[in-house]
């Protein structure tokens, strides 16, 4: 990938301005190292798929398609300043990322200020597509996210008193926090502890020996993979043997390597979490996807590959609608995607550039593999 | 009740990492008046050492009890041995230079270890092993001890005992006292100051990659940055018993892992680092040389 990049600025400073649209450039901006690496580097890993496909084919618009990527580190400064380099020196056309959203909520008003079209894959807060016109996502929000587990907590596990352990400077988490502790306490539960952390935190102990004086059925714990995983060896050593909630930011190759005591993942074993997709759904899409990623990565892809692969293949097709590398022409274009064919489902964007899909929530079992447990549709 | 012991219990075994890191402060402090920045580092360096040996040798796929005291050895040895090296290059060239410079070198070689460890090691996170399985000590509704935070709090005790055994007991402790009373008396006296201060460094350095190695156990989440706060609040520890004074760097360790326990479990989580930084202030200006600091009298 630097290769490219460095051939493509030698090509573009050898024939000055003349000839720098033998590409069509694509940014991508996401967290390949840090607390949350497994994020960017599984977007990165999908979107690399989906514009190698492309690319084969013969590119877009008669065109290569070169994504150039900006690691963020996992910091939402960062993440400002490497969508500021996309936008204004690479000129891309469009902007892929990022996952957490907190970050795209510090990536997405520079996008819209430049009138860059930005996909976020993953991000399910609902504030990110509120930034403006220009901010599409391919995934489903948190109101619905929170509202499922709430429901999934209360009516098929029967949990009537819950926790919350969520991190406080997170948007994601403190969202999906709040929904969850609405719904769950409209349909006749308890919320009887919230406690709160910091990403980089090492000790949860305190927190978790309040919550467990509390007597609660099961923890929501609305995280990231590196912390879950801690939080979730720190309450089995503290005896503390419910059961774990959590959404879409569990989803991690390294969750199960974190939550490790004696074997592996069984510190979260018997723990649910809502997801994008099932990696066991026998849909042939879906198993079709699963044996290519396989092929070329040796891992099963996490829900992050998936919507990255999915993100980039639905920006592709709409700048092939719009014809033309502009701004305004894709935007208009991917506001029409309409029950577009995707790995994660049928995707369409609504009028507030949000896709309306189901849900699926995963039980981590034996071994720490996880098992579809059900759908659950908008 | 039970609760509260419970978090009594958690605290201690927190603090109890505090203390053996504080100890490092303390001592370099009561030698040479110098707040080596770095120290906090060389304890990431004491887990990231452990994390490779205990690859390397295979320890990690078949932890036993020798695996861990081994990795424990490996890490305090390769601290030690990096405490000196770094007082030979970058301190010792600088001793008769102001205090000031020797302070601004120790945030230099603190930078160059956080970042020269990212260069090496990576920016992700790694997971330490679970070298030694947890197990049931005690257990009822409200209170498990598991034998982690009583192995972290025993290797602690006892390696602060061997260090006051050191330092009390034997020659080369009785030359550290001496120099840390006054440098160029103990040298007219026919101390080898040079090597009292590397050996200082070697001791505190060994403490601290001791401490790396007994967080990783139950805090297994080790990256480059992983000493930056630890060694922040580690020197409030110090400072908290009264810098250069053992006993206390021990005290304060204590209190601060106790104190911030408490705060994040009866209070809130978000106000942990701010209380625990109140207390210190509190504290200082109660009694401006520590708990147990004095301005006459022994240190180190």
């Amino acid at each position: 990938m630097r290769k490219w990049i460095i051939f493509g600025l030698a090509l573009s400073l050898s024939a000055g301005c003349a000839k720098r649209d033998d590409v069509i450039k694509i940014g991508e901006y996401g967290s390949l190292t840090g607390t949350t690496a497994t994020f960017g580097v599984s977007t990165k890993n999908g979107i690399d798929m989906a514009t190698e496909e492309i690319n084969a084919a013969g590119g877009l618009l008669g065109k290569k398609i070169q994504v150039i990527v900006e690691d963020d580190r996992g910091l939402a400064d960062e993440a400002a300043s490497a969508v500021k380099k996309l936008v204004t020196q690479d000129k891309v056309v469009a902007v892929l990322g990022e996952v957490a959203s907190s970050r795209s909520l510090a990536g997405a008003p520079i996008c819209q200020e430049n009138k860059i079209p930005m996909v976020t894959p993953s991000s399910t807060n609902p504030e990110v597509t509120k930034k403006g016109d220009y901010i599409f996502r391919i995934c489903f929000i948190d109101p619905f996210q929170g509202e499922a587990m709430a429901k999934f907590a209360f009516e098929n596990l029967k949990v009537k008193k819950a926790a919350i352990l969520k991190d406080s400077k997170n948007d994601y988490s403190v969202g999906l926090a709040q929904y969850f502790a609405e719904t769950f306490k409209g349909l006749g539960g308890q919320i009887v502890a919230e406690e709160s952390y910091f990403e980089g935190d090492q000790d949860f102990k305190a927190q978790l020996t309040s919550i467990k004086g509390k007597k609660p059925e099961a923890i929501f714990i609305p995280g990231y993979y590196t912390e879950v995983g801690l939080i979730a060896r720190q309450a089995r050593e503290l005896g503390l043997n419910i059961p774990l909630l959590g959404g879409d930011g569990w989803d991690s190759p390294k969750l199960t390597e974190i939550a490790t005591l004696k074997k592996p993942g069984d510190a979260l074993k018997d723990c649910y979490f809502s997801n994008h997709y099932a990696a066991d759904d026998p849909n042939p899409v879906i198993q079709d996807f699963i044996k290519k990623y396989k092929a070329k990565y040796e891992e099963v892809p996490d829900a992050m590959a998936v919507l990255g692969y999915d993100a980039a293949h639905i920006l592709y097709d709409a700048i092939k609608r719009a014809g033309s590398p502009e701004g305004a022409k894709i935007r208009d274009e991917l506001a029409k995607t309409a029950n577009f064919p995707g790995v994660a489902g049928q995707t369409t964007i609504d009028s507030a550039r949000n896709a309306r899909k189901p849900l699926v929530v995963l039980k981590i079992g034996e071994g720490g593999a996880y098992e579809y447990m059900a759908t659950v549709n908008p | 009740m039970q609760e509260f012991l419970q978090q009594l219990v958690n605290g201690v075994s927190w603090g109890s990492i505090y203390a053996l890191i504080a100890l490092g402060y303390t001592m370099v402090y009561g030698v040479l008046q110098l707040i080596n920045f770095a120290h906090g580092d060389v304890f990431m360096l004491g887990a990231f050492f452990g994390f490779y040996f205990s690859r390397w040798t295979k320890i990690a796929q078949e932890p036993t009890l020798f695996g861990f005291f081994a990795t424990l050895l490996f890490a305090m040895a390769a601290c030690a041995l990096v405490g000196v090296i770094i007082e030979r290059a970058a301190y010792k060239p600088l001793r008769e230079r102001p205090r000031l410079t020797a302070l601004i070198t120790a945030i230099g070689v603190s930078l160059l270890l956080e970042n020269g460890g990212q260069l090496l090691f990576g920016v992700d996170p790694k997971f330490f092993p679970s070298l030694i399985s947890e197990t049931r000590l005690y257990e009822s509704a409200n209170l498990v001890i598991s034998n982690l935070p009583v192995i972290i709090l025993v290797v602690s005790l006892a390696l602060m005992l061997l260090l006051r055994f050191i330092v009390m007991k034997t020659t080369i402790g009785k030359a550290m006292r001496a120099t840390a009373f006054n440098r160029e008396a103990a040298a007219l006296m026919g101390i080898n100051t040079n090597n009292v201060i590397s050996f200082t460094f070697l001791l505190g350095s060994a403490l601290a990659g001791a401490g790396g190695i007994l967080v990783a156990l139950t805090y297994p989440k080790i990256d480059p940055l992983m000493g930056l706060l630890p060694g922040l609040k580690a020197f409030v520890a110090a400072v908290l018993g009264g810098i250069g004074n053992i006993p206390g760097a021990v005290l304060g360790g204590m209190i601060l892992g106790v104190s911030e326990t408490m705060v994040a479990g009866y209070i809130s989580s978000t106000l942990r680092d701010a209380i625990a930084f109140a207390l210190l202030v509190v504290i200082l200006l109660v009694k401006p040389t520590g708990l147990l600091g004095s301005r006459v009298g022994e240190k180190v």
